[in-house]
């Protein structure tokens, strides 16, 4: 009973996180409610049992990328971009294509046969497992995922830095 | 009167996640927001993810949960760098106002 009303209240967040994420016109209060969504996020993933992935995405998003947000929102001039019209002309279709989209994401879902959940008790002890798997079958994929990591530090580096005019 | 949660709840939140991001990514003007919007994509998929995870009881799921945050983080650090040198070479983070390469 309490993980159902947990399941709604962390959706509700999510949801409605999302939803005030794009709409507000203030980027600073986009970047607070993207950390309402993003820790409902994390809560939806402890209700699935990965404690691990609560874990990092709080430490990674929630700690990590929204301050990155913050900060550029700090450096960019934002006030210019908050005064003019936020959404696009053609905004209808946009939201013609939304609903066209959730309609048949939603069509497909009802109609897709979902076989039963594993009972808990058969989910073995999260971090251990996971650490287990990911550095046994997947060593390689996550030294990949180091590379793809340095670059994009190398990448920022390079793209961020103020170049001194010719 | 409530029922139980099973992997299609789940799934239609991470379907009604995905939708609002990509509402985002379309509708905004502001290249911040669009860059947020991608976040949101990028979480509804990981809670896909996460709940075949559970689903089948296997580990593997929450791999590659791992793995696309990894790609997410990376992704957010290179697209607020590029908008910063943007910023500083154009003067602007309107996307509309970006069209040297439209005609």
């Amino acid at each position: 009973m309490i993980d159902v009303l947990l399941f709604y209240f962390f959706s509700v967040l999510v949801l409605g996180g999302g939803i005030l994420t794009i709409t507000r016109r203030n980027a600073v209060m986009s970047a607070v409610c993207l950390v309402v969504s993003l820790l409902g996020v994390a809560g939806i993933f402890l209700l699935l049992g990965a404690e691990f992935l609560f874990v990092a995405q709080l430490i990674l998003y929630v700690g990590g990328v929204v301050l990155l947000f913050l900060f550029v929102i700090m450096l960019v001039n934002l006030e210019a971009a908050a005064r003019v019209r936020q959404f696009r002309k053609s905004w209808p279709v946009v939201m013609l294509a939304g609903l066209g989209l959730a309609a048949e994401l939603l069509f497909l879902l009802c109609r897709g046969n979902l076989p039963e959940t594993a009972p808990a008790a058969t989910l073995p002890p999260n971090t251990e497992a996971l650490a287990d798997v990911l550095f046994s079958h997947y060593l390689v994929a996550f030294e990949l995922t180091s590379i793809v990591l340095l670059v994009a530090i190398i990448g920022a580096v390079w793209m961020g830095q103020t170049r001194k005019a010719q | 009167m409530l029922h139980a949660i099973s992997p299609i709840h789940y799934l239609v939140l991470s379907a009604l996640l995905l939708v609002i991001g990509t509402v985002g990514v379309l509708l905004r003007r502001n290249i911040v927001v669009i860059l947020m919007s991608i976040e949101l994509i990028l979480n509804a998929v990981n809670i896909n993810l996460a709940a075949f995870s559970r689903m089948h009881a296997q580990i593997q799921g929450q791999i590659f949960v791992l793995t696309v945050m990894a790609v997410a983080v990376a992704e957010a650090a290179v697209g607020l760098a590029v908008l910063i040198a943007l910023f500083r070479n154009r003067g602007t983070v309107i996307a509309d106002d970006l069209d040297l390469l439209k005609w």
